[in-house]
């Protein structure tokens, strides 16, 4: 069950130096933005993120990257934010890369009490370098270990009271798996509604997943990243609410 | 990008679309293989994207949180649905998408491909690649045939690593067609203007020449 917070500081309070933290988002796209900022202006470093990507250069997670906050990052694509590369050349960051169904599963299974699995994907190559291989009906499978996180930032559409969730279109992505793989999970989202407004059929992250909600105020759109209150749109109360 | 790459990349796009036929679910990579869905018209071919999507179609009216797994707007046609990605690539390597296409870097002559990292550069990536290749059906390679500057990309070992030890099905590059058969590249057709000599000259990496007119 999950408690509304206002203040972004209050939602992220028992974030502390050191910790394992994952972050939704495929890119910039389902990305916990108003969170991130957040995290952004706390002083806290040596962060390990679990995420796909580390945002663009300057954007998302890569303004933490920028304050050199992260010490480690395991994800399956560092190449959509070139700093990433540049700063793993400079021993600035450690890097982990996993193939990206690897990465899903491993939060899944963390999320489940799952140790580890069994995968096809990998095998052979440089990334199942160190792994153990067990074969399975004759196959090579390679064993990956779960992921857990101390806390887990996601993004979602909506919520209601009790924190159950839904997602839009493909800003879902890596968010549900998250939601379940964190001792605490703060999920932003575009608004929160009375319980019972959202289908019991439709919730995709039930509310037990969920423990603190907060509503997004910095937002992707078309033109970019922008805080909700200096968007221009002349449809903005379409785009904004 | 000049209009010559422009038209041989469209060309190689053509020639993979007419490979897939309906119902199909077919995901698409990144660049050539991007431009393939504009040829498809079988309704029954559904595009399934690794960022969560099954139903990608043309962008109506572009939307940020609706993109492909290359971050580029896209539709959702009637019928679509969106899941996680744990859901996303539980269908990948699950055997449910039946055809991947994708790029490649280099492609070895036993139809292995390397398309995600080339050593000392900064490109630290690898996505959905090695998980597509091993649990997609079929996968069919789109890439140009030879490197800017002007080297086999169809190798008989390759230099970069590997993207998995799997074998891919078929390659299409703007010169010719290429069946992988138990690890043997067969060369089944040539592309619109190319020559046997020119495919020979242009291909390090040992091939049969299969029967085609």
């Amino acid at each position: 069950m999950a408690i509304v917070y206002e203040k972004v500081e209050n939602a992220l309070s028992e974030i502390k130096s050191g910790m394992t933290i994952m972050v939704g988002g495929f890119g910039l796209v389902g990305a916990p933005l108003t969170l991130i900022e957040g995290l952004s202006g706390k002083d806290v470093d040596g962060l390990t993120i679990i995420s796909n990507n580390l945002g663009e250069a300057g954007e998302g997670l890569g303004v933490l990257l920028r304050q050199r906050k992260i010490r480690k990052a395991i994800g399956s694509y560092f190449t959509s934010n070139r700093e990433v590369g540049e700063a793993f050349q400079r021993g600035e960051i450690d890097l982990q890369l996993l193939p990206q169904g690897t990465l899903a599963e491993a939060m899944r299974a963390g999320g489940a009490g799952i140790g580890g699995f069994y995968t096809k994907t990998g095998v052979g190559t440089e990334l199942a370098q160190g792994k153990g291989i067990r074969e399975i009906n004759g196959e090579p499978y390679v064993f990956e270990q779960a992921l857990k996180a101390d806390v887990a930032i996601i993004r979602a559409h909506k919520a209601d009271t009790l924190g159950n969730l839904i997602y839009y279109k493909t800003a879902r992505n890596f968010n549900p798996v998250m939601a379940t793989a964190a001792d605490l999970v703060i999920a932003e989202v575009d608004e929160i509604v009375a319980a019972g407004e959202l289908s019991a059929e439709e919730v995709v992250t039930p509310h037990l997943f969920v423990d603190r909600l907060i509503v997004a105020k910095k937002i992707l759109t078309k033109e970019g990243v922008i805080h909700r209150k200096q968007c221009t749109r002349a449809d903005c109360e379409a785009c904004c609410q | 990008m000049s209009s010559i790459e422009n038209n041989v990349q469209e060309l190689i796009a053509r020639r993979a679309a007419s490979e897939l036929k309906g119902p199909s679910v077919v995901n698409l990579g990144i660049g050539i293989p991007t431009l393939v869905a504009k040829y498809v018209e079988d309704e029954l071919i559904h595009f399934h994207t690794e960022n969560g999507l099954l139903g990608v179609t043309d962008v109506e009216e572009e939307d940020p949180n609706l993109v492909n797994a290359g971050k580029l707007p896209v539709g959702e046609r009637v019928g679509a649905s969106f899941f996680s990605s744990a859901e996303s690539f539980g269908m990948i390597r699950g055997g449910h998408v039946d055809v991947a296409i994708l790029g490649a870097l280099q492609v070895d002559e036993t139809g292995r491909i390397a398309n995600w990292a080339i050593p000392g550069k900064n490109i630290i990536g690898v996505g959905g690649a090695m998980d597509l290749l091993v649990g997609a059906k079929k996968v069919i390679v789109t890439t140009s045939h030879l490197t800017r500057d002007g080297k086999s990309k169809l190798m008989k070992i390759c230099t970069f690593p590997l993207t998995s030890t799997r074998s891919v099905d078929m390659i299409i590059t703007e010169l010719a067609v290429f069946s992988v058969v138990n690890e043997q590249l067969i060369l089944t057709e040539l592309m619109p203007g190319a020559t046997l000599e020119q495919v020979r000259e242009s291909t390090e990496a040992n091939f049969l020449e299969g029967g085609f007119e």
